[in-house]
């Protein structure tokens, strides 16, 4: 079946399986940046904006966001850039297997709670797991990235 | 120095950040068959028959591979040192299922959806055998694992696999017994460490098309290019030279990826069919059908003298490496020879025991390798000493553990599956970690603990080391040529798994060419391209992989001053060269116009240099890991308010990534002493199987970490480093079993040390159990 998506700013038809979810429409459409670390929304490295909110994309039908914006890594690289390059200062990058998706929902953080505390933001991404970090030096990174629009 | 020992970014975060292609999966070919496997429901069982008719009249299914399809050819999936110490008892397929999520057949299709649907139509008949689950009882239990008797060890191991034996060890310094017997205070305990899932968050991934030279070109998500290749190779008859192994980035290993998982197949089939082919592991097939840290038993007994000196360690210890022994034998050795020298001052130490097999998923590599159980236990027992004694736990440390220029018998006598290799401590701060740490925490302040009322808050400790390579055995290699317009490639055959390698090595290049990263090119881990090297394990990188790059890069620039000499006609000695411009006298030239002549001008040839290292030996970090735990007295609700970490690794190329590997490894360690824990029903099914019931810790878990690192120079490392990338893991399971015992004098001896222990242990001990 046909559904209409606007992806990253560009209305889109897609021919999906009833029962395919957003994640494997969007990898094999070429949307690599969305990645599977899991099946059921434990991990979020699937996340991608819909409607400008972060949803695990690995568990929503494809169906379901017929009509609606979404948004991948691919479609804010100036944000990501800026995160980063945060990243990059505060030695936050390891394997960056989650980066893409955590720039996604850092953005999201931002449209909506800029001036975001420690608690918030440990709050807003407790959903995207790191097993690399430790999260202290992603943290401070993700604080500096909040900072520099205040 | 201006490049090495400084905060550089990594040089590939940015683009991975912004979604660039960049992991296994990123390359698979469109329209890529895929490999799906029928996993085992029982844990132990023979088939009996296959009915895959119905499945395999279904459009779009290339084929159904069963065991009859494979030459029968025993293998390990183990990526390590060849010949390897690991017993040769796994199959490509095989008529017998050993765990809840073994391979039985696999299905290959056009599509994900066409081959559920034929799993689906497949009957299999088993012979549901029992099954061993109880590691306890698996020697010589009446139910063998491995019945069968085309398997092998590559050299003596003690793999008796009648007895349910996937490798045995003893060695013994000294009289253990005669030495406990006289000693004034004694302890003897038994410790239990839990299995531990890695949870890398990319799962287990391979894709493999022919190119048109027709050899097979295989990307894959793993910790060993090289001994993937060699394994494929040995294992499905396909020649060396027909193979390709590309490592793209790969996202988190921690060792799980040091093996074959889905590789075989996937090769298998591209090979036979010609055509492109990926499997990626669900979530669940990654908790289920790939590796956990071993489980282990650990009885110690421990003797010290009336002034506290420590004079007799004994460890028996038994190991469950599930149904297939990769990594069985070195995981359990290093139980010891990465715990046991930290006390180096006693008159006899003995370490002896098995590792067997059970119907459990396959143990395998996994960050500590056997140092964080042998630490949990030895750095339990200690404290347990000490409170007996009535001798603060500190001073007993700094009284008995290892100091610099120090040694332990230990280190000749117990090596990779082998003997060892003597060695001398020419760098050990662990005096510095123990008493920079001990003022961080506020040691003396909260010591054994403070009442907060509804909370008590307590400290606890433990001193830990590992290695840096496995001396003698792991070899790294460097490929370095200049470039027209100055700039450099680095080819090396070392993994980048996320640890940072690449960033790391570049900078090793750029610091001794001396320019800045962004001039050093770094590809690493494809068998075609880049030069041998044994893979991201062992904590070898830094310290093997770092040497051959400080090697071929000193040549390299050598090479370079040989080529100015000839052009400015002087000696080499001669000429002054700053990393930019070559000068003699009153000549000068730029490193630009210098490479572009010799590109396109005069006398051209392309300077390039490989160069390997080997390390004669494998000079072990040390680290002192403190933590601030606050418990409710009610709940026994844990909290780790501070974990002080203060570490000796030499230099620290890359202060930021090494201390990323500090922070992530205490993180994964703290998971595994307060809640992580791979659980089975009684049939032997892996209860946690996702994310949901396998918990990792999340960001709300972490709320401060202090990792520092001393001043300390090794020389035989990469100017002056030593290994940072496990080390970390191993203090946290037994410096929260200290500060539990600090805070309630309540011991919990098995991990994960729960509320729920904690709590039962008092319960027990004020109803007088």
């Amino acid at each position: 079946m046909k559904i209409k998506l606007n992806v990253n700013q560009k209305e889109k038809v897609f021919e999906v399986e009833p029962n395919e979810y957003l994640l494997d429409v969007l990898r094999r459409t070429h949307y690599t940046s969305v990645r599977r670390g899991c099946d059921n929304t434990g991990c979020g490295v699937c996340t991608v904006l819909l409607d400008n909110k972060p949803v695990p994309s690995c568990s929503l039908l494809a169906v379901k966001a017929d009509g609606h914006e979404i948004i991948t890594v691919e479609g804010i690289q100036e944000e990501a850039d800026k995160l980063g390059r945060h990243f990059g200062d505060e030695g936050a990058d390891q394997c960056g297997f989650c980066n893409p998706s955590m720039a996604l929902t850092v953005y999201s953080l931002k449209l909506e709670n800029p001036k975001a505390t420690d608690e918030e933001i440990n709050q807003y991404l407790v959903g995207n797991l790191c097993r690399c970090t430790g999260y202290v030096a992603q943290h401070d990174a993700i604080k500096k990235y909040l900072g520099d629009q205040s | 120095m201006k490049v090495v020992n400084h905060k550089i970014p990594s040089v590939d975060g940015l683009g991975i950040m912004k979604g660039r292609k960049a992991y296994t999966d990123d390359f698979a070919e469109n329209d890529s068959l895929i490999v799906k496997v029928l996993r085992s429901p029982h844990a132990f069982a023979k088939i009996k028959k296959i009915d895959d008719k119905s499945a395999k009249a279904l459009p779009g299914i290339e084929m159904v591979l069963t065991y009859k399809d494979f030459k029968r050819k025993a293998f390990t999936r183990a990526g390590q040192g060849y010949p390897e110490p690991s017993p040769y008892d796994k199959f490509v397929l095989d008529e017998y299922v050993r765990y809840v999520g073994d391979e039985v057949l696999a299905v290959v299709g056009l599509n994900e959806s066409v081959c559920q649907d034929a799993l689906d139509l497949i009957e299999v008949e088993y012979e549901v055998l029992e099954p061993v689950l109880d590691f306890e009882t698996a020697l010589d239990n009446k139910v063998l694992v491995h019945p069968e008797d085309d398997i092998h060890e590559m050299f003596p191991i003690g793999f008796e696999p009648k007895r349910n034996k996937a490798a045995s060890y003893h060695m013994e310094i000294g009289d253990v017994k005669e030495v406990l017997k006289g000693c004034k205070h004694t302890v003897n305990e038994t410790f239990y460490t839990q299995a531990q899932a890695h949870v890398m968050l990319e799962p287990h991934t391979v894709n493999a098309r022919m190119d048109y030279q027709e050899r097979l070109i295989i990307f894959s998500a793993t910790q060993t290019p090289f001994h993937m290749r060699r394994i494929i190779s040995q294992t499905l008859e396909i020649p060396l030279s027909k193979i390709r192994v590309i490592k793209p980035r790969v996202g988190g290993g921690f060792g799980g990826k040091q093996a074959i998982h889905g590789e075989m197949l996937v090769a298998y089939v591209t090979y036979k069919t010609g055509k492109a082919a990926k499997m990626i592991y669900t979530r669940k097939e990654v908790f289920e059908s790939s590796y956990t840290r071993h489980p282990m038993k650990l009885e110690i007994s421990l003797g010290a003298d009336e002034n506290g000196m420590l004079k007799a360690i004994d460890a028996h210890i038994l190991s469950d490496t599930g149904a297939y022994g990769e990594h069985a034998l070195t995981v359990y050795m290093v139980a010891g020879s990465k715990v046991l020298p930290l006390y180096n001052k006693v008159d006899a130490v003995r370490f002896y025991g098995d590792v067997v097999y059970t119907n459990h998923v396959s143990a395998g590599a996994f960050r500590g390798y056997g140092a964080i159980q042998g630490n949990f236990a030895l750095e339990s027992a200690v404290d347990i000493l000490c409170k007996k004694m009535n001798m603060d736990p500190i001073k007993f440390r700094q009284l008995n553990m290892m100091k610099e220029n120090e040694t332990s018998p230990i280190f000749a006598i117990m090596g990779e599956g082998t003997e060892g290799t003597p060695m001398n401590m020419e760098t050990c701060k662990l005096e510095e970690c123990v008493s920079r740490g001990k003022e961080l925490i506020h040691w003396d302040d909260i010591y054994p603990f403070v009442d907060k009322g509804d909370k008590i808050r307590s400290v606890g400790m433990a001193i830990a080391m590992q290695g840096s390579g496995i001396p003698l055995i792991d070899m790294g290699s460097a490929s370095i040529k200049l470039n027209d317009d100055g700039f450099y490639n680095l080819m090396v055959g070392a993994t980048e798994i996320g640890q940072g390698s690449d960033t790391v090595l570049t900078q090793i290049a750029a610091e001794v060419l001396m320019t800045s990263v962004d001039k050093v090119v770094i590809y690493s881990s494809d068998t075609d391209l880049t030069p041998f090297d044994v893979g991201a394990y062992a904590s070898s990188t830094t310290f093997v992989s770092g040497n051959a790059v400080l090697r071929a890069a000193s040549e390299l620039k050598d090479m370079m001053l040989d080529e100015m000499a000839r052009i400015f006609k002087c000696d080499r000695e001669d000429i002054e060269f700053d990393g930019v411009t070559f000068k003699y006298d009153d000549k000068e030239m730029s490193l630009i116009d210098f490479s572009n002549e010799i590109t396109y001008s005069e006398a051209q040839k392309q300077l390039q240099v490989t160069s390997s290292y080997v390390g004669p030996k494998s000079p072990p970090p040390f680290m002192a890991g403190f933590v601030e735990l606050e418990i409710d007295k009610e709940t026994a609700e844990m909290e780790v308010i501070n974990y002080v970490s203060v570490v000796d690794c030499g230099t620290t190329i890359n202060p930021m990534l090494a201390k990323g590997q500090v922070d992530g490894a205490i993180v994964q360690g703290l998971g595994m002493a307060m809640f992580e824990d791979v659980k089975y029903t009684k049939k032997g099914k892996l209860i946690s199987s996702d994310l949901l019931n396998y918990k990792i810790p999340t960001r709300l878990d972490i709320k401060k970490l202090t990792t520092e690192f001393v001043e300390s120079y090794e020389e035989s490392g990469p100017f002056g480093a030593k290994s940072v990338g496990e080390i970390g893991i191993d203090t946290p399971p037994a410096a929260i079993a200290n500060a539990v015992e600090n805070a309630f004098g309540i011991r919990i001896k098995s991990l994960p040390i729960t509320a729920e222990k904690i709590l039962e242990k008092k319960w027990e001990i004020e109803n007088g159990k």
